[in-house]
């Protein structure tokens, strides 16, 4: 084990303190040191995007950042989007939609679409195709997460 | 995958980065946007013993008109090039380019300087530096030296960058009047990396004839291939289907090196130079001020 660094972040709008190797990954600080297992790990190269969470406000891979980059910083994770009882506007969306199955890639999609559509409230559907490029889904086929952003955008 | 152990610095200036570099040379990586590193890093295939993040050091991320020429910071993140209305105005092929990299994710963190630096023959942004004949300025403790794009991708993932110099900045210079540019290229899916790409840039005489054009290829040999002869052939010539046909086709057949991959086979990159090698060409000429087509 390596040296370790003070990393401070707020999360969700909590702040959290913690000590941490150089080499220790964002994605595995948010889910292993952090708890918070929304943050889904798929491949840990950039490609897959189930990973995706904000950092001050934009989306990007925590599989490709260091936890100790993240000092200082403010991130949101999809735990921050909805409850089970009071889901986000794109979170009920995609369950009326069925926009997903196994819901692997479902985190990373949903952080890399809330910013998105805050950007483009009424896109078409060649544009929601495009911001939907980084993100893999094995399961659905995209058609009905496309429905589901569609609707959630006329619905806003 | 997990990356192995390092060592991790962020300097706090500019000098601190550069003396830390002087230190530890090859041993260290200096961590931009870490979009590229990273995932080496995670696969083991880089093993650094020590990184050094420039994130700390938000100087060196801008984008400013200077002396004619517009100049970019080494740190200053692709996301940021893509939505600057200055890079629009002054560069519109760097503009027109940008959402061909990655996703916007990616762009969120990876930098200009990171992706020059990395020097993958399928980048788009090497290209894009040599076709409009961009100037890089690599500082080190021993003092600056200014680069030209076309001197500074040696070879695969290689530039003229000694092993302790940092790029800072990249200055674009103004596109000549009469010059329209374009950029085209063939992924498989948007934001991968492409099977070939081409940026082209004519400048036309008064007569509307074709004066200068540049036709530079990605994913087409070990670094951006600037196609000499095809655009030779072009100068003092009227930029007509045929003439763009030819200089394509001279260029595809005799002057790019494509590698192949398992999406396309080197013919098929050929093929792909020649087609997108003639629109570039004539989309280029199109859009110069005062193009005829
Ligand atoms: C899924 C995915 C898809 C991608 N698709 C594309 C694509 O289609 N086209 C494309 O061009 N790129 C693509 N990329 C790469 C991306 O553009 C990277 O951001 C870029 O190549 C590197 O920039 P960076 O700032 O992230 O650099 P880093 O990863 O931080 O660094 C890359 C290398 O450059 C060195 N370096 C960085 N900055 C400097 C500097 N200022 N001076 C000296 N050395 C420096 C580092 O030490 C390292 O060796 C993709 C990446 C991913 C993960
Ligand atoms: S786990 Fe980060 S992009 Fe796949
Ligand atoms: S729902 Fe299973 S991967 Fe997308």
């Amino acid at each position: 084990m390596g040296q370790l660094h003070p990393v401070k972040v707020v999360v969700n709008g909590k702040t959290y303190e913690r000590q941490v190797e150089s080499r220790l990954l964002l994605s595995d600080f948010i889910r292993h040191d952090l708890g918070l297992t929304g943050t889904h790990v798929g491949c840990e190269h950039g490609v897959c995007g189930a990973c995706t969470v904000l950092l001050d406000g934009q989306p990007v891979r925590s599989c490709l950042m260091f936890a100790v980059q993240a000092n200082g910083q403010t991130l949101q994770t999809v735990e921050d989007l909805g409850t089970p009882e009071r889901l986000h506007p794109l979170q009920q969306a995609f369950w009326e939609k069925h926009g997903l199955q196994c819901g692997y890639c479902t985190p990373g999609i949903l952080m890399t679409l809330v910013p998105f559509l805050a950007e483009n409230p009424a896109p078409s559907e060649q544009e929601v195709r495009e911001a939907l490029s980084g993100n893999l889904c094995r399961c659905t086929g995209y058609q009905n997460i496309v429905e589901a952003v569609l609707a959630a955008a006329r619905q806003a | 995958m997990k990356p192995a152990p390092f060592d991790y610095h962020a300097p706090a200036s500019l000098a601190e980065a550069l003396a830390l570099k002087a230190q530890h040379g090859d041993d260290a990586k200096f961590l931009a946007g870490g979009q590229s590193l990273i995932p080496a890093m995670n696969f083991r295939v880089a093993q650094p013993a020590c990184l050094l993040d420039l994130n700390g050091l938000p100087d060196l991320a801008f984008i400013r008109p200077e002396a004619g020429e517009l100049r970019l910071g080494a740190l200053t993140r692709q996301r940021a090039v893509e939505r600057s209305p200055l890079v629009k105005d002054h560069a519109p092929l760097l503009h027109e380019t940008m959402p061909h990299i990655a996703h916007p994710q990616i762009r969120n963190r990876g930098t200009l300087g990171g992706s020059l630096a990395h020097a993958d023959p399928a980048a788009e942004l090497p290209v894009i530096a040599v076709a409009l004949e961009a100037r890089l300025r690599a500082q080190s403790m021993r003092g600056e030296r200014w680069i030209a794009a076309g001197e500074f991708f040696v070879s695969l993932f290689t530039t003229a960058l000694a092993p302790d110099e940092l790029l800072v900045e990249i200055a674009l210079p103004a596109l000549p009047p009469r010059t329209g540019t374009a950029f085209l290229e063939a992924a498989r899916r948007h934001g991968d990396y492409a099977m070939l790409g081409v940026a082209a840039v004519v400048t036309l005489d008064e007569a509307g004839r074709c004066e200068r054009a540049r036709l530079v290829f990605l994913n087409a040999g070990e670094g951006p291939v600037e196609a000499r002869q095809a655009a030779g052939q072009l100068a003092g010539q009227a930029l007509t289907p045929a003439a763009a046909e030819a200089a394509a086709a001279h260029a595809a057949g005799h002057e790019i090196n494509p590698l192949g991959g398992v999406h396309a086979s080197p013919e098929y990159q050929r093929h792909l130079a020649r087609v997108l090698g003639r629109r570039a060409l004539l989309l280029a000429a199109q859009r110069a001020p005062g193009g005829a087509a």
